[in-house]
């Protein structure tokens, strides 16, 4: 897989970023962020404590450091989320460069054409596309084929053929027409295509809140509440024990206590996630898909152009009588020689290989007429000299050597038997009355598709193959692949009463798609993802675009999704149990004056009791900036059973929280002594 | 501590997992609707309540009828005993012609004892009739106790149903509660009570000639049958001030046992009863053995630090210091200690020992048990409702650690359960820290106090732990008496009741109409160790944080002293 | 307003049984089996009601054992039971402990550095506590054995015969029953004279 990754640790991002993390102190950005929000406020009270201060001519350099680290608690907060906004516009104008310098050629309701800017453009708008036009906008091809460099978009240097009607009929802004002559119907108004859909959810004040972030929000709000609830009776509590605690110590408390870190950097993770998707090259139309995307537990996928290469390919020739296999592989090269799918390409291919003719130009003889495959034939084949050749299925061959009075024998039958039951398909040749032999016809799988159902197998997924083939042949494909489960002889409705069946189940049901086919099925698929060559109604129905027109992408949907949900529980449990080791720094720091006793919970024997206090914030601040590499990158998603992963996450994230501050603290401690800061 | 020690406190356990394994499968029958071995006794008279009920058996309610009618269920038995209170001057079964109970303590009284609170602002002998006593207090023990048990039921079918608008129907749970688990349950226990010198009659006082020469008025009453059913219901008042204490409620060591496992028992069930009707009966073992590891974990920090004796006692001349203040001869400390854990942990609130006068740290465990919200067994039903949610908070976490959405038993857990269940785990504990520090920083407040310094703080949170967890037990040297602290107590009573009820059946129907997700390998089993673990480790978690400073200061800070020989 | 009916006739019905019917279904059933016990396991002299087995009483007289100090007001007050509530940090607490202990020495004649078993100076819980450890009945022998002249043996065979052992030897302390030794103690004497 390409991605192209874009290291946000150069000035031009990070210069922005500090930039924007100051403007967003505004406190109708901050609101957006309900606990930051909550640190702004008390933070500006711990300001005007100082300013006090200043006025009443009291020390106020310990208030001072507390509320400096305060501010830059939120501008650390601030500033994750700025560089993940950053990196996601750079992602996304790397998509969206060529658009908005492009025009159009925009066909007038009398037929005639005129040139208008590509941001004028509207949704149904038809325009003439030709060699060497930037295609202007997301559309669909309603007439013509042409050859498309989607290179600026993919990185795929290889051109692709899209035409009209079929299910490759989808364009998009920003690519190049190679050569060709296309009309397309524009689908989509300027600013609501999917990369504009995109580029708002990399931009924290456009973005929804994704089902999950809200739930999580709201924890983190809770806990919020109770914190201030514990800091302010406190005092009161302190008060009856006879101890006086100034606001600036219990609003430094209540900030350690606060979930900042989880707070602070959850619209980063958010964020950070989308722009994963990009440098992947998925357009998601809606967070809460890629949310979706973590959970799916089944995957219908196509057979064909999946798991296995588009074509069968011959592999084996069989003739019926040992004697006449150079006869049988004679003629099936012959048939086959002006056939130009794909299927009489590879007998070609493997005709010159048992043949042992290396290179060399072979072309149907002069005079030869060609008889094309057609669906009520079912065979093709080759006239020349008299002679008559045929290649098909059993029951054309069948009628065709019966029009000369053969009948079938009992050994034509079983070889055509044999083939099937392994799963392949075969084709008779038959030269005039005479059947020659058959050609073994196999799937051939894609390369390492098989370790990649594997993998969706330790994630807990279950990989359902779809395929309009005999019981048969499916299964033969689907041991080789090692799918879960497959359906055979599928029609196009059987997809979505496969979704639906499923989802009943309580299912969460991945499909990808490219036919109009498929759009009913996407719609009903909790993750649907479109491949970005496919028809317009299937990308409609999608949630999930995959520029690259690559199906077995699915994974690193999957992938990414579960990593920004990892990234959000871990960093959560993170913060909470960091609460501990603050507690112990800040709770003896109050009370240790009055009652020395307590001097038993200062464990991490700190040097004075405002160093204690200062050593807290401090930790708490800098800790987000430590952390904003992880926030960006993900915590990393490792398939195994979900005891493994949880286990592995919590001695990490749970333990190691409940840890870490207790060193990092004393370490601060200790260089706010060696400073002499208070 | 002696051998005997050890086995006493370790048999109970073994005992109660017995038994409450046995009641747990009988429950999950009873509220299932499949026949028992009590069906053929019992039904003709259900069938008649039902009848004169106006319900029907088959109607099956969304979650806001549900929790509509068990309101208003609620509120009439409030309502009811604050009139019976009232008005028992003028009733009969009042041999001590008792007046009108003052309103204030018949406010507080009638929500104490409709919440399942059991916080008693009164004396019992010298307060009320014989009649409010069986008709008043009896009755809402049973009532609340069957209330918190059709909630629970109702949240259960939260988790059995798929897509179902519906959680069952109140008036039926509500009554098998009563006729199927409960009354059964305490006319074998009030028995065994009275074979064993509890009293139960209706005459008045006894005087008695004394041998040195004095008279003594000796209260007795329908003692027994209120017994019983304050153990079984977790309800917790007693019929005399001094509760189990008292030589008439828990007069032999094997009384005391009996109640404590009667206290014990249908918390200790329903986690099994949950597992059966979930047909996971893995599940129930998991969410009980989170329960008794809490159990057993703060127990053995409690008995071991008030074996260990008061060193100011000992300075004084008391044999090894031994903390018998407030402790009977015939239970000693290890049965007063197994009582006191045994009881707060669940929302029982009966005490056969004075908490107040409980060693510092002890008395810490016992605040934290009530703290955290009651969920170690916890009240009949409410106990694992809260249970039930800080497993919600806990795979929220662990959902998402594993890359998930986060999900219970195949039920997605979405913003609204999460809203739901902070409020249920969170509401007590904001009310207890918000109405304590009213309570400490107010001259009405600290009038009431019956200690001083820390101890005197103890006093008051332990006050508000108690009721906001609807515990109903006390450091009774506040004298809580009083129309401050009868108000401020009744608030907490009722959100501590309500703000988890309420939004409990929420969650059940929310999660009634959700679909039910398979397991497979990606999704975390709830049924395990490491769930347990994680279980454990969030409850302590929420409440060390909650708490931290609190506690440092109250207990914590006069266990220290108190090291230091500093009386107040 | 369905429910609100409902709920009234659940209540009046429900209340019947619960607070009517089994209250005194008990009572009747306790009253047939367990006439005694259900009465509170009077101790009666005739027709003299001497007090309950399982009610404490006050004993000031030295010739009698003394049970443990009583919280209530007046002590032993069985009709309105409770206890001191005093915490372990309690000044006034240690002072009323000091004043029993020294009382207590005085009293038996122990030396001043006697320690003083803890149920004899700690109040109970119900103030109501009818027992007396074993050790705290010894303490007393010397002091009941000269103010009835009787032998100390037997008076040390009667704590040991109304010493009460935990059940199974597990639950409960051992306890002397403090009213039921005293009355064996006067009948001892009343039967010697």
């Amino acid at each position: 897989m390409k991605s192209k990754k874009i290291n946000i640790w150069q000035s031009k991002f990070i210069l922005p970023a500090v930039r924007d993390s100051v403007k967003k102190l505004h406190p109708l950005a901050m609101a957006r962020n309900p606990v930051m929000f909550v640190v702004e406020l008390v933070t500006v009270m711990t300001t005007l404590i100082v300013v006090s201060d200043i006025f009443t001519g009291r020390n106020f350099l310990f208030n001072l450091q507390i509320s400096l680290w305060l501010w830059f608690t939120i501008i650390f907060a601030n500033f994750a989320e700025a560089l993940a906004e950053g990196q996601g516009r750079a992602q996304a104008e790397s998509l969206k460069k060529n658009r908005s310098e492009s025009t159009a050629k925009r066909l007038g309701p009398g037929g005639q054409s005129e040139v208008i800017s590509a941001l004028k453009l509207k949704k149904e708008d038809t325009i003439i596309l030709e060699d060497g036009d930037t295609i202007p906008g997301d559309g669909d091809v309603i007439e013509g084929t042409a050859l498309i460099d989607e290179s600026a978009i993919t990185g795929e240097s290889a051109p692709v053929i899209r035409e009209s009607g079929g299910d490759r009929s989808g364009v998009t802004g920003g690519t190049r027409v190679l050569s060709g002559k296309l009309k397309v119907r524009i689908t989509a108004n300027p600013g609501e295509s999917f990369l504009d859909q995109m580029i708002q959810m990399v931009e924290s004040a456009k973005r929804q809140k994704t089902p999950n972030e809200k739930a999580l929000n709201v924890l983190l709000i809770a806990l919020t509440i109770v914190f201030v609830v514990v800091v302010v009776t406190l005092k009161y509590f302190a008060g009856y024990m006879g101890v006086g605690v100034t606001v600036s110590v219990l609003i430094a408390l209540l900030i350690c206590l606060m979930p900042t870190t989880i707070g602070g950097l959850l619209p980063a993770i958010g964020i950070a996630g989308m722009d994963r998707l990009l440098r992947y090259n998925f357009i998601a139309t809606s967070g809460r898909a890629v949310e979706a995307s973590g959970d799916v537990d089944v995957v219908l996928m196509d057979k064909t152009g999946t798991i296995t290469l588009g074509n069968r390919m011959a592999t084996e020739f069989i003739p019926l009588h040992e004697e006449n296999e150079k006869e049988l592989i004679d003629a099936a090269l012959l048939s086959s020689l002006a056939d130009d799918t794909p299927e009489g390409r590879s007998i070609v291919v493997l005709a010159k290989e048992k043949l042992g003719m290396r290179g060399g130009d072979i072309r149907a003889p002069e005079g030869a007429v060609f008889i094309p495959f057609s669906a009520e034939a079912r065979m093709s084949g080759i006239d020349w000299n008299g002679r008559k050749i045929r290649k098909g299925s059993l029951e054309s061959i069948k009628e065709f050597v019966a029009a000369h009075g053969t009948p079938i024998t009992d050994r034509v039958e079983k070889i055509v038997a044999g083939i099937a039951t392994e799963g392949s398909t075969p084709l008779l040749v038959a030269e005039n009355e005479k059947i020659l032999g058959a050609i073994r016809l196999k799937d051939v799988l894609k390369e390492g598709i098989s370790g990649r159902i594997a993998k969706l197998r330790q994630m807990g997924i279950k990989s359902i193959m779809i395929t309009g083939d005999n019981p048969l042949t499916a299964a033969t494909i689907a041991a080789e692949a090692g799918v879960d489960d497959f359906v055979a002889e599928a029609k196009p409705s059987t997809k979505l009463e496969l979704i639906r069946r499923y989802q009943g189940m309580g299912h969460l049901v991945a499909m990808i798609g490219d036919g109009t086919n498929d759009a009913p099925a996407l719609a009903q698929a909790d993750v649907a993802v479109a491949m970005n060559a496919g028809t317009q109604a299937a990308r409609e129905a999608a949630n999930i675009v995959d520029l690259d027109s690559n199906p077995t992408k699915l994974l690193d949907i999957v992938e990414i999704g579960k990593q920004i949900l990892i990234t959000r529980g871990a960093l959560t449990t993170f913060s909470v149990a960091n609460d501990v080791a603050k507690y112990f720094a800040i709770v003896p720091a109050i009370f240790i004056a009055q009652y020395p006793q307590l001097k038993v919970l200062d464990i991490m024997n700190l040097t004075s009791q405002k160093s204690a206090v200062l050593a807290a914030v401090i930790f708490n601040a800098v800790i987000i900036p430590l952390l904003i590499p992880l926030a960006l990158r993900g915590v990393r998603y490792r398939p195994s059973s979900a005891t493994a992963l949880l286990r592995r996450n919590l001695l990490i994230y749970g333990l190691g929280g409940l840890v870490l501050p207790f060193i990092g603290i004393k370490l601060i401690d200790m260089i706010i002594s060696l400073l002499k800061m208070v | 501590m002696t051998l005997n020690d050890w086995l006493c406190i370790l048999l109970l356990p073994i005992i109660l997992i017995i038994l409450a394994f046995g009641l747990g499968e009988f429950m999950a029958k009873v509220f299932s609707g499949t026949r028992t071995f009590l069906t053929p006794v019992i039904a003709p008279v259900e069938q008649l309540l039902y009848r004169l009920f106006g319900v029907d058996e088959k109607e099956d309610m969304s979650w806001k009828t549900y929790a509509l009618s068990l309101v208003i269920f609620n509120i009439v038995g409030i309502a009811a005993l604050f009139i019976l209170q009232a008005i028992q001057g003028m009733l009969p079964f009042n041999p001590q012609k008792f007046g009108a109970v003052r309103w204030d303590t018949a406010i507080n009284t009638a929500i104490s004892f409709g919440t399942n609170t059991n916080w008693q602002a009164y004396s019992g002998e010298q307060t009320m009739s014989y009649l409010t006593q069986m008709l008043g207090l009896s009755v809402q023990n049973f009532l609340s106790a069957a209330i918190g048990m059709a909630a629970l039921v109702a949240v259960i079918r939260g988790f059995i149903r798929k897509t179902s608008a519906a959680i069952g129907n109140f008036w039926v749970d509500l009554t098998r509660s009563i006729l199927y688990v409960l009354l059964p349950l305490v006319i074998i226990l009030s028995l065994l009570l009275v074979s064993q010198g509890v009293v139960q009659t209706l005459s008045g006082s006894v005087t008695a000639q004394t041998l040195d020469g004095g008279r003594q008025i000796i209260a007795v009453g329908p003692v027994a049958s209120q017994e019983a059913i304050k153990e079984i219901g977790t309800n917790g008042g007693g019929f005399f001030n001094a509760n189990s204490a008292h030589p008439f409620e828990n007069p032999t060591p094997f009384t005391n046992f009996l109640e404590i496992l009667g206290l014990l028992l249908i918390p200790a069930a329903l986690p099994f009863t949950f597992g059966a009707m979930l047909k996971n009966r893995r599940q129930g073992i998991a969410i009980f053995a989170a329960m008794l590891i809490l159990y057993l974990g703060g127990l053995s920090i409690f008995a071991a630090n008030e074996m260990h004796g008061n060193p100011l006692l000992e300075k004084a001349g008391v044999t090894s210091g031994l903390n018998m203040e407030g402790k009977e001869v015939r239970l000693g400390i290890v049965n007063s200690v197994l009582f006191a854990h045994s009881t707060t942990v669940t929302s029982c609130g009966a005490v056969n020992s004075m908490h107040d006068s409980m060693m510092p740290l002890g008395g810490l465990i016992l605040m934290f048990n009530m703290a955290i919200g009651e969920v170690i067994f916890g009240g009949v039903g409410v106990g694992l409702i809260g249970m039930l949610c800080y497993a919600i908070l806990t795979m929220f976490l662990a959902g998402l650690m594993i890359g998930r959405t986060p999900e219970l038993m195949g039920k997605k857990l979405e913003l609204f359960e999460m809203v739901m269940a902070l409020v249920i785990i969170l509401t007590p504990a904001i009310l207890l820290l918000l109405l304590s520090g009213i309570a400490i920083s107010t001259n009405t407040g600290l009038s009431s106090l019956g200690n001083s310094g820390p101890h005197g703080l103890s006093e008051i949170i332990y006050a508000f732990a108690s009721t906001a967890g609807n515990n109903g037990s006390a450091f009774a040297g506040l004298n809580a008496n009083t129309i401050f602290y009868n108000l401020t107590t009744s608030l907490a009573m009722l959100a501590g009741r309500f703000s988890t009820i309420i939004p409990a059946l929420a969650i059940a129907g929310s999660l009634a109409g959700k679909k039910i997700v398979p397991a497979s390998t990606a999704t975390f089993p709830t049924n395990g160790l490491l769930f347990v673990i994680m279980l454990v480790s969030v409850i302590i978690v929420v409440g060390a944080l909650t708490f931290f400073p609190v506690f440092t200061l109250g207990p914590f800070l006069e266990h220290l002293l108190l090291m230091t020989g500093k009386t107040f | 307003m369905l429910q609100l009916k409902r709920s009234l006739l659940a209540f009046a019905g429900l209340s019947v049984i619960c607070g009517l019917i089994y209250p005194l279904a008990v009572t009747v059933i306790s009253q047939a089996v367990f006439l005694e016990q259900s009465n509170g396991s009077m101790i009666i002299n005739g027709k003299q009601i001497m007090g309950s087995r399982l009610i404490g009483q006050q004993f000031t007289s030295p010739k009698y054992f003394h049970g443990r100090p009583s919280a209530s007001d007046p002590p032993y007050d069985a009709s309105n039971s409770g206890g001191s509530n005093l915490g372990p940090t309690s000044a006034k607490l240690l002072s009323q402990v000091q004043s029993r202990v020294s009382r207590i020495r005085e009293e038996n004649g122990l030396p001043a550095d006697a320690a003083i078993p803890a149920d004899l100076v700690l109040t109970s819980a119900s103030g109501l506590d009818p027992h007396i450890s074993p050790l705290s009945a010894a303490l007393q022998v010397k002091r009941i054995a000269g103010e009835r002249k009787m032998p100390e043996s037997d008076v040390e065979r009667l704590i040991h015969q109304n010493t009460e052992y935990p059940l199974l030897g597990m639950w409960g302390k051992e306890h002397v029953n403090v009213l039921q030794l005293n009355l064996a103690l006067d009948n001892a004497f009343n039967g010697r004279r």
